[in-house]
Order: C-alpha cells, then structure tokens, then sequence
C-alpha cells in the first residue's frame, strides 16, 4: 500500500505542554483509519498538522498523492462552520463555493455539471435550492460533505462530523460516506468518539493516549480506549 | 438639471461610488466588517483633514491614512481590530487628530462640513476621472479575486480546509475597502459612507435567496438610492447626504417588512 500521510518522529508543544511526542503513522491510499482519543489528547491538532494548517514542533508529516506529481488533496467534514445563519446561500450555492479557483467569478458548463454530479452522489439534487440554513442537522452535514467531495480528495477527514446527530442520522451519513469513499477509492480518517461507528465503517485505528499513539484493526478496539489515562 | 457640470460630475462619480460601495458591501457585511468600515471612514476624515494641513487634495489624504491603517489591522489581525474597545480608541484619536488637523490647516467649519457630511458641488471633472479609475481598479481587483474571496467570507472554515489562502485575502479585501471608503466619502461623506457601505447590502440580505441576487440588490439599492438622493437635493438645496441616508434606511426597512410578511 501507498502512504499518502507519513508521519516522522512528530513532536508537538504549545509552549510547556506537550500535545504528543515522537508520533509515528502512515495513512495508505483508499485506506479507512479512525483517529480516537479522550477529550484533550490533541486530535484536532493532529488533524491540522495532517492538513498542513499547523507546523510541527519536531518531526516531519509529508503529503504525497499517488496520482501523478499533484499535491495530495484533502477534503475537510467538520462537526460546526462558522456559517451565518442569515446569509442567504442556498445548498447548492454553498457546495459550489469549493469550485477551485479561477478568474471569472462566474461557473462554468462543466463545473456545473460537477457541482450537479456531487449533489446527485450525497442525495442533494431534490433540495439543492434549498436555504442551507433550513436545512436540517443531516442535510447540512450531507452539504458539508458535498462541499469536500467537489474538490475531488484523495483523503476525506470526517472531524466529529457526526457528533451533533441522532442514531439513525449518524448511521445514514456514514453510509454515504462509506459508499463514497469505496466508489473513489478515496482514504477516509475519521475522528470521533463514536466507537460503534469507528468499528463498523473504519479498517484501522490511530489511538492518541499519553502523547503517544497506538494502532491496530478497528475490531480490536477496547471499550476502555477513550478513558482518561492521564 | 444635467446642463450643470456639476451635476453630470456628481452622477457620473455617484454612479461608480454606487457600485463599488454595492458590491464592497455585500462582502463588508459577509465577513461582520460593517464597525471595522465606521473606524475607517473616521480615519478617512483625519485623513482629508491632514491633506488639508499638508495642501494636498482630500483624496489622496485619506487613501493615505486607511490604506496605512488596513496594512496594520492586517498586521493586528482582522480580530483584535474588531473589538469594540479598540474601534473606540481609534476612532475617538482619529476623529481628534482631524479636528487639530483642521485647526493646524486654518480651515472653516464649512470645509469639515464638507469632508464629514461630502458635497455635490465639490467634484471636478478630474475628480470624476480620479474616481471612476479607483472604482474600476476594486472592481477589477474584486473580478479576479471573486471566487477565494466568496469562499472566505461565506464559510471561512470550509475555506481554509480547502486552501484558500484566508490571510492574502484578507489582506487584499482590507486594501479594497480603505479605497471604496476614500473613494465613496467624495459624495456622502466621510461620516456618512458607513450608509452605502453596510444598509444596501443589509437589505440585499434581507431580500436575496442566492449570492447573484445579493449583489444585484445590492448594487441596485445603493444606486437608485444615490441617483434620487442627488435629484432631490437638486429640487429642493437640501443636502443629497440627508436623502441618501433616507432613501437607504427605507429600502432596508420595506425590505425587513416584507421578509417579516413573507
């Protein structure tokens, strides 16, 4: 398998506290990785290392894509956006915002037609005119996901996206994902709380505890693994 | 009416500041910058005072001071320039520093009236060309930074995750509106541009359902409004700020109305 993520003898510390020490991780090529941890332990720190929003104290995280030279694309699910409540952007105004750049403001045939296709796959077409923010809690999270796979990713980071939900919602947006992510062949790293959810749709796990990590198959994972150990 | 220079001046200007300020705007108020836009305007007013004390034109005065201080909020970061305690500061050392300014240049009360609350009378044709230029370099700017600047005012979250490069665009936006502000108080005022800059977007938002509807409304709002606030102040010698400001604020409040029938 192909390490699209690579971590070297990652180190992190904001100024006297460690976060974690030393990590050391690959994520593959159309792999399905949960990332867990208790509250604190510094997932979405990692998480912004892995995006390269954040610079390491020590160590290394390089991105590689398997697709020819291209930098490796990422596409981002958070569990919030900072999205005001009276802006009157429509779902599908919204899932087109991450059409990539270029210098006409305007879209063109073939980016709608992308935007089309990304809203059939997440089941938005019916509602694409819809106010995003009448959407309910699932439907925003189905355009969050639209909005990431529009950019085509090569790993898709689901970030307690699903935390907010009820069962049945939960169950039905990691479906999609599922489905999503083993159609492109697209790695998946989610990051929850969730255990039942990590095991059933994740292959491995990333468990960040006492600034260190573990790994091993999701179906190994020990009820105790988000307690506290500090 | 248009047999005057100085009224075809003041339409043509009026026209460009309508759009600029219309489209500014709807970005202005997108990313919560509409107190950030007061503080600048304010800063724009030391700014003509101080071309005034060193005899260079109002324009280039005020460009000078918020185009300084755009590249240290950018400096600041847009956040702290945001609160509310540093918007107090400033504004109230600026507004002071303009009243000196005007002391220091032995300028009349007519003359701060003029930079505070603007005039129709006041633009040259090498005013209007001076204008128009800046109006269509933010449009321009605006045109080709369009799709990054969307993303980051909408969802700054998504665009960040997704590499827009949120600082450079902030930046450049911050640029863009020190100039639609110096440009835009050539007619309201630097007071008073605060109105084109915030209530035709407001209303826009109020009444929009998509991105390309808020900026027409937008742009629309702020235009009819300075092109009848300018026909009446013709017709009656009352200042066109006044009816500019009126105009506006109905518009937004028809607006607020209808959404509350709707």
């Amino acid at each position: 398998m192909n390490g699209i993520i690579t971590a070297k003898d990652l180190s992190m510390h904001f100024g006297e506290k460690d976060v974690f020490d030393r990590l050391n991780f690959e994520i593959h090529a159309g792999e399905k990785v949960s990332l867990i941890g208790h509250n604190g332990v510094g997932k979405s720190t990692l998480v912004k290392l892995i995006m390269g929003l954040l610079t390491p104290t020590s160590g290394e995280i390089t991105r590689r894509s398997v697709v020819g030279q291209r930098p490796l694309k990422i596409g981002y699910v958070p569990q919030f956006r900072n999205i005001d409540a009276d802006a009157p952007l429509s779902i599908q105004s919204f899932v087109a915002l991450n059409i990539g750049q270029s210098w006409h403001p305007w879209l063109t045939s073939s980016e709608k037609k992308r935007v089309e296709r990304v809203l059939e796959q997440t089941n938005l077409t019916s509602i694409k005119n819809r106010s995003l923010a009448l959407a309910s809690g699932g439907e925003r999270q189905r355009a969050y996901l639209a909005q990431a796979l529009l950019a085509d990713p090569d790993l898709l980071i689901m970030d307690e996206s699903t935390a907010s939900m009820d069962v049945d919602a939960k169950q039905a947006i990691m479906d999609l994902v599922d489905q999503v992510v083993t159609d492109k062949q697209m790695a998946l790293l989610f990051v929850s709380h969730d255990l039942e959810l990590t095991i059933k749709y994740t292959d491995r796990y990333l468990l960040l505890r006492d600034h260190q990590m573990m790994t091993g198959p999701s179906d190994q994972i020990r009820p105790d693994s988000l307690k506290g150990a500090e | 009416m248009f047999a005057f220079d100085f009224m075809r001046h003041a339409f043509i200007a009026s026209t460009f500041i309508a759009l600029t300020c219309g489209i500014v705007g709807v970005f202005v108020v997108a990313r919560q910058l509409s107190f950030l836009t007061h503080m600048l305007s304010e800063i724009g007013f030391a700014g003509a005072a101080f071309g005034a004390f060193i005899g260079i034109s109002p324009l280039i005065g005020m460009l000078l001071f918020t185009l300084t201080s755009s590249a240290l909020i950018s400096g600041l970061s847009v956040e702290k320039a945001r609160r509310e305690s540093t918007i107090s500061a400033v504004s109230s050392l600026f507004i002071g520093s303009g009243i000196l300014f005007l002391a220091l240049a032995n300028q009349s009360s007519n003359y701060a009236t003029q930079i505070l609350f603007g005039s129709i009378v006041g633009i040259s044709l090498s005013g209007v060309w001076q204008l128009v230029l800046l109006s269509l370099v933010v449009l321009i700017t605006i045109w080709l930074v369009f799709r990054p600047l969307l993303f980051d005012s909408f969802d700054p979250v998504g665009a960040q995750a997704n590499g827009v490069r949120a600082k450079f665009v902030g930046i450049v936006f911050l640029i863009l509106l020190a100039v639609s502000v110096s440009v835009g108080a050539q007619i309201v005022g630097s007071m008073l541009v605060f109105i084109l800059m915030t209530i035709p977007a407001a209303t826009a938002k109020t009444l929009g359902r998509n991105i390309h509807q808020l900026l027409l409304i937008s742009v629309v709002t702020a235009s009819v409004g300075v092109w009848l606030g300018l026909w009446l102040a013709y017709v009656t010698n009352w200042p066109a700020t006044f009816f500019i400001a009126l105009i506006e604020v109905i518009f937004y409040l028809g607006a607020w109305l209808f959404r509350q029938r709707a």
